[in-house]
């Protein structure tokens, strides 16, 4: 991004108006005293904290519950702007579940050179075990937080998909009902599209993939790794939402081919496992043996039809940093379309001449860890000193295989309320989609997450980003 | 469907509250008399401790049992796991960990208890503001105790909480009584002696039930009343009595329409019945002591039933 470039403001025109999708909301703003906001923004924490929305920072053992931020202007999509996202996001998620289905059967993406058969072959995500097996209702990703920057009015982009366990429906839902309770009045002066109905879609989609040997109504559970986990809050949020159970791995174990939980009363066989709990700890016997977390054997009642696991085992390789630039490739492949939404230009280190690349503009450039996540291990080029920069380099050069390259985007902005009043800061989007067999449901909503340092792209929550009510308007 | 570990979880959540309160019962009995008579602080002190079952572990830190050390193991001290800091943090873990088996309310009640009180025992307390902090233990456990009745479904979850809640409260009063028998004794009654009065004071407030006691038996304290007041009259909350007759209650709802009944609600009616129909002097004739060292064990063992007959572990 070069330094004279001015960011795309989602409120505020360039000349000064407003842009339609805020006006309704611009002008109740100029109707509250900013005394009573930033009154309402205090109520918000200490909402936030007796509720308990917390999450846990890993390496820190001081604070080991800590808020993160709620800004009190919502982010505003209008109805047009979200109908354009959502096509863009179904056709993808199509794409990634035949993707699926083909690496862990045929294969014939490899075999019509579209992709590099080491990219799967010699990846830690793909997993051999998944080799032929047909997931329940053949839906691999059945939640998905595919994440969305903006750069100008009409350019969306996918900087990640999120096929394995995306996080942050839990504050999707929070900030909403925060808002509710915090301004009652705004929402009947603005039309916007509920997405309190959530957990009861997920439930439905949950449902819709019994396995083979469920009989009756499928008995749910949300599997989580306990209470120290950083989103230990929104594991146990979701179960209590759906009426769930929600499970620890001691809780369970193989029993007559099911996987059974202990009751009071004796073990009870369960059907579908949200899980949320990495495929590495999932299985001791089959993955890593040290892990506590999981349930041994699991894998095995899982590929007999005794279990569904949400998402499926394996679905790691579609998110995957490197798979990520071929996604455009794949989605021509199995859908014979043109890639509604496009993806933010990608350089694989691994290719020698993207290494070069890389390596001569390092200072512009964003480098990513391929399997890293959460912000951590990643270099923003414009914001590094330089001796990250020359970490950086000696990390590219001596293992290039593990990283890519990409250009720093410049995020849209959205006024947060700051104490001298509104100020632009970057945000990206995490819309939150639930495929079923036989549709796709996109909550009306997502998470946007803020980075609330002037000037920053990283909004990453575990590097002090914030988050926002994202509305989407009623058409 | 209940888990046993969130049977354990709640069981042990509300023992863990039940606990807290109690240490801020006797230390404000123990305040009360540092207070009004200080030359017996240090024996009254010493009682408390050991009625926490902390005797060891507080001789290990300190040197003898001043009010300040006192009041700051029991209340603040988080290596001391009755500690009440460590007791209610405890139960809001437990909380954490069953929180889809609790509603809303208990869940941000115990969740603001643990946030008041962490600030409230931030620093030492100072004498002049302790009974506030001890008022605002027990009005916190009485928060969330409300708010589980209020709000929770009267289902299996329920009971263990309750079961948690009535054995600890049972376990509590019978260690007061071991700790005090010898107060209640025949033998050592000087009627009129004010030591003995001020000790069966102390013995009422831990349990608050000075006030109880008086208005049931027009202010005239005996140890035979004492006695019969805490272990068998089933008018008193507080009292062995009382508790049995609860935790049998809810283990009689947990065992209804199964099968074959759990081992544990034959051990709570075993308990029971050994408090009904009980006059007090046949009691203190047989060995007040002996009675409640019993009635301590088949507490203890109860516990243990239950947790294995309901899987909390396995």
């Amino acid at each position: 991004m070069d330094k004279e470039d001015i960011p795309f403001d989602e409120m505020f025109l360039a000349g000064g108006g407003i842009r339609t999708p805020y006006s309704e909301y611009h002008q109740w703003l100029e109707d509250q005293h900013a005394r009573r906001l930033q009154q309402k923004s205090s109520e918000a924490d200490a909402l936030f904290r007796s509720v308990g929305v917390t999450f846990n920072v890993y390496g820190n053992k001081d604070a080991d519950e800590r808020l993160i931020p709620f800004d009190i202007v919502p982010r505003i999509i209008s109805a047009a702007e979200w109908s354009k996202l959502t096509r863009g996001i179904e056709q993808r998620i199509r794409a990634i579940n035949s993707f699926l289905h083909d690496i862990y059967h045929r294969q014939e993406i490899i075999r019509a050179g579209t992709l590099p058969a080491n990219l799967v072959t010699g990846n830690s995500a793909f997993l051999p075990q998944m080799i032929g097996v047909t997931p329940p209702g053949n839906v691999y990703t059945h939640i998905v937080g595919t994440d969305i920057i903006r750069t100008g009015e009409s350019e969306f982009l996918v900087l990640e998909d999120n096929a394995r366990t995306p996080s942050g429906v839990s504050y999707m839902l929070q900030n909403r009902e925060t808002m509710l309770q915090m301004f009652p009045d705004l929402f009947s002066a603005v039309n916007v599209r509920p997405v309190s109905d959530y957990p009861r879609h997920l439930r439905r989609c949950l449902s819709d993939c019994p396995p083979a040997q469920c009989q009756g109504r499928p008995v749910i559970g949300v599997l989580t790794p306990g209470i120290h986990n950083s989103a230990y809050f929104e594991h146990a949020f979701l179960a209590d939402q759906m009426g769930a159970e929600l499970l620890e791995g001691q809780d369970l174990r193989v029993a007559d081919g099911r996987i059974a939980m202990r009751t009071i009363r004796g073990y009870v066989p369960v059907d579908v496992l949200y899980r949320r709990v990495d495929d590495d700890f999932l299985d001791p016997l089959n993955f890593r043996p040290d892990s506590l977390l999981g349930v041994a054997g699991i894998l095995d009642v899982y590929r007999a039809g005794g279990v569904t696991l949400v998402n499926a085992p394996g679905t790691g390789i579609a998110d995957d940093k490197a798979i990520y630039s071929y996604i455009p490739d794949i989605i021509r492949f199995y859908t014979g379309e043109a890639p509604l939404l496009g993806n933010v230009p990608t350089w694989r280190c691994s290719e020698p001449d993207h290494l070069a690349y890389a390596l001569d503009n390092l200072p512009e450039l964003v480098v990513k860890e391929i399997h890293g996540s959460g912000g951590y291990g990643m270099l923003v080029g414009p914001a590094a000193s330089k001796r990250e920069l020359a970490d950086f380099r000696q990390l590219l050069s001596s293992r290039p295989e593990n990283y890519i390259a990409q250009p720093t985007m410049c995020l849209s902005t959205v006024p947060i309320f700051a104490r001298s009043g509104l100020a632009p800061r970057h945000v990206d989007l995490r819309p939150f989609v639930l495929v079923s067999p036989n549709r796709i449901h996109i909550s009306p909503g997502g998470l946007t997450r803020v980075a609330l340092k002037e000037g920053s792209l990283v909004v990453n929550s575990s590097q002090g980003g914030g988050t926002k009510d994202t509305w989407v308007l009623e058409d | 469907m209940v888990l046993g570990r969130t049977a354990d979880g709640l069981f042990w959540m509300f023992r863990y509250l039940e606990r807290s309160e109690n240490t801020a019962r006797l230390v404000g009995a123990g305040l009360r008399i540092a207070l009004t008579r200080s030359q017996s602080g240090a024996e009254e002190w010493s009682s408390i401790i050991s009625t926490a079952g902390a005797t060891d572990a507080f001789l290990a830190r300190h040197p003898g049992y001043e009010f300040d050390a006192v009041v700051d193991f029991m209340l603040r001290d988080r290596s001391n796991p009755s500690s009440v800091m460590s007791l209610v943090e405890a139960a809001r873990n437990n909380a954490r960990s069953v929180r889809t088996a609790l509603t809303s309310e208990v869940w941000e009640a115990t969740n603001e208890t643990w946030m008041l009180l962490r600030s409230a025992l931030k620093a030492p307390v100072q004498h002049h503001s302790l009974p506030e902090v001890l008022s605002l233990i027990r009005k916190q456990s009485a928060y969330v105790r409300g708010a589980l009745h209020g709000t929770m479904l009267r289902n299996e979850m329920f009971n263990f909480a309750r079961l948690g809640t009535f054995l600890e409260r049972a376990d509590n009063t019978a260690r007061i009584l071991d700790v005090k028998y010898y107060v209640l004794l025949p033998s050592v009654v000087h009627v009129g002696a004010p030591i003995d009065n001020v000790q069966w004071e102390t013995i009422l407030r831990s349990v608050s039930a000075e006030h109880s006691y008086d208005w049931l038996n027009e202010g005239d304290p005996n140890p035979a009343g004492i006695a019969r007041f805490l272990l068998l009259d089933g008018r008193m909350p507080r009292s062995m009595a009382f508790c049995c007759g609860q935790i049998l209650e809810n283990l009689r709802y947990l065992e209804s329409g199964q099968p074959d009944p759990a081992p544990s609600l034959s051990l709570a009616q075993e308990l029971t019945d050994s408090l009904r129909n009980r006059n007090v002097n046949d009691v203190l004739d047989e060995g007040l002591h002996d009675f409640i060292q019993e009635i301590i064990s088949k507490i203890g063992k109860l516990g243990g039933q239950i947790e294995t007959d309901f899987r909390f572990h396995t």
